[in-house]
């Protein structure tokens, strides 16, 4: 029997239209490890995978929570190489801002500076988030670490309230391990959870020096949920210093070179506990 | 001479239209259905908005736990009695405590929430997550930074563990929406814990344990016991 051609012709605009149709069924169908939490874009350099590199910084080894641990196979040893310091807030983003003019986003740049040179003449390798009036996202600035081996996080922020002339330092609570962990891939928004251990010890050592120095400074260091760390596949902590409110910019230049040297010395400090195992993949897939 | 093939387009065609005149008033009604239940939505989201209706006056003076700031400037808290004529219900128990929380202390440097903030909404879901829905002004007038950002926090939370038992942990948005932090530190896109004797459901994953309250407040705690004859009328 033969088929007429108009007949053929709307069978294939019909094929057509399906075919449009069925486009966005298909990418609404995306699985959800596609993108980062949050977002909906395809990873690109501003928006990193869902994912940290689980080769970069291996997790440590959870020992003292057996309970709840994180999937480790046997330690093999990674020294501290790198310190990843970041000056919070930049661009638009002033952070605290203090009744003479003081904007947090300023003042962080000049501590990290001092900071970096205290770091490297203990021969430490630093990298910044930003050395300028630049604005890099939470996950860029994550980023900068996650890619690093053997690395640590340093966040600086300047409060608007706190004792004038005292320093806190910060780690996030606890981060209990999910099915998700035991796939052998860190999960993005959960960075910081292998690594929790390691950052309270490098809070407490450097801690620990505010508390010999700036009187008044809590002597151990404080639990606070901090956007920035959450997402940082290192030992990472946040350094505030108190405050924007002093009545003069004098206040807190004065504190620079003490807590240059304090965060020098406490991860002096830390450094000989910074052996952490490799990260498991499954099977040994993607070991370095 | 028609085709024969013509005869059958024609005819689809035809059982194309007569389908067509039969569905359509059925899509009318359906569309018509969800304007009403759109025009609905919008009804009750305005009624979140009011402010909670002030409890009758047979109601009896009822003894709450406010946590301030305590005077030691060092980012703690201190617990302050107050009488408050508190609702039996733990949703308008839950926003009065809040709304005196933001109407602030008598020492307006142990304020801990900024003064222009205002709480749009408080509602409790079944597994004991409390939603507290802040105006932007939570958000752009507060101090910034980690101390202060995570002392507003632990004043909510502590205090809804202190006087409002149902709930087991908090969630804070800013004019309905989830927001990345409260002013560029403290994540406010997880819970935080309030109460774990409360609510059926194991704790979440992402979860925050608020700052527990040192030796220093508790003997400011034991101290803000003096004013604990003070009324707070509103």
């Amino acid at each position: 029997m033969r088929i007429p051609s108009s007949w053929k012709i709307a069978a294939v605009a019909v094929v057509i239209l399906a075919a449009v149709q069925a486009i966005p069924v298909i990418s609404q169908n995306r699985p959800p490890w596609a993108t980062p939490k949050g977002t909906t874009s395809q990873p690109t350099p501003r928006n990193p995978p869902a994912t940290a590199p689980p080769s970069q910084n291996p997790a440590p080894s959870q020992q003292q929570n057996p309970a709840q641990s994180y999937p480790v196979p046997a330690p093999r040893p990674v020294g501290l190489n790198i310190v990843v310091l970041d000056p919070a807030h930049g661009g638009t983003d002033l952070g605290a801002r203090g009744t003479e003019g003081i904007h947090e986003s300023d003042v962080v740049l000049q501590f990290a500076a001092a900071i970096r040179r205290a770091l490297e003449a203990q021969g430490l390798q630093v990298l910044t988030t930003r050395d300028g009036n630049e604005n890099p996202s939470f996950d860029d600035r994550s980023a900068r670490a996650n890619a690093q081996r053997g690395a640590i996080f340093i966040t600086l922020h300047i409060g608007s309230t706190g004792l004038a002339g005292t320093a806190r330092v910060y780690v996030v609570p606890e981060i209990p391990p999910s099915s998700a962990d035991m796939t052998g891939l860190i999960p993005w928004d959960r960075a910081q959870g292998p690594f929790q251990e390691l950052s309270r010890k490098l809070g407490d050592s450097v801690q620990m020096e505010f508390a010999k120095r700036f009187k008044g400074s809590p002597s151990t260091v404080q639990i606070a949920p901090v956007r920035q760390l959450r997402t940082t596949a290192a030992p990472a902590i946040a350094v505030e210093i108190s405050s924007v409110s002093v009545a003069e910019r004098a206040e807190l230049d004065r504190m620079i070179p003490g807590v240059a040297e304090s965060i020098a010395r406490g991860v002096v400090a830390f450094r000989p506990t910074y052996v952490i195992p490799s990260f498991p993949t499954p099977a040994g897939v993607g070991q370095p | 001479m028609i085709a024969r093939w013509h005869l059958w387009v024609g005819g689809i065609l035809l059982v194309a239209v007569v389908a067509a005149a039969l569905y359509f008033p059925a899509l009318r009604r359906r569309v018509d259905n969800a304007a009403q239940l759109t025009e609905k939505t919008a009804e009750q989201a305005r009624r979140e908005l009011l402010p909670a209706a002030a409890p009758s006056s047979g109601e009896t003076m009822t003894k709450v736990k406010m946590f301030w700031g305590s005077n030691a400037g060092d980012g703690t808290l201190t617990p302050v009695t107050i009488e408050l004529p508190l609702a039996k219900d733990p949703v308008l128990r839950a926003r009065q405590v809040i709304n005196t929380l933001l109407a602030g202390p008598v020492d307006p440097d142990a304020r801990t929430l900024p003064p222009e903030a205002a709480l749009l909404a408080f509602y409790i879901l079944p597994d004991g997550t409390g939603i507290a829905d802040f105006s932007e002004a939570m958000a752009t007038s507060i101090p910034s930074g980690i101390q202060s950002e995570q002392r507003a926090v632990d004043s909510i939370a502590r205090t809804l563990e202190a006087d409002v038992p149902q709930v087991a942990r908090l969630k804070i948005l800013i004019h309905g929406q989830e927001v990345d932090t409260l002013a560029g530190h403290i994540d406010l896109t997880q819970t935080f814990r309030v109460n774990t004797k409360a609510g059926a459901l194991p704790p979440l994953a992402a979860e925050a344990v608020p700052a527990p309250v040192g030796p220093a407040n508790k003997a400011a705690a034991a101290a803000a016991k003096a004013p604990a004859s003070c009324s707070v009328k509103r």
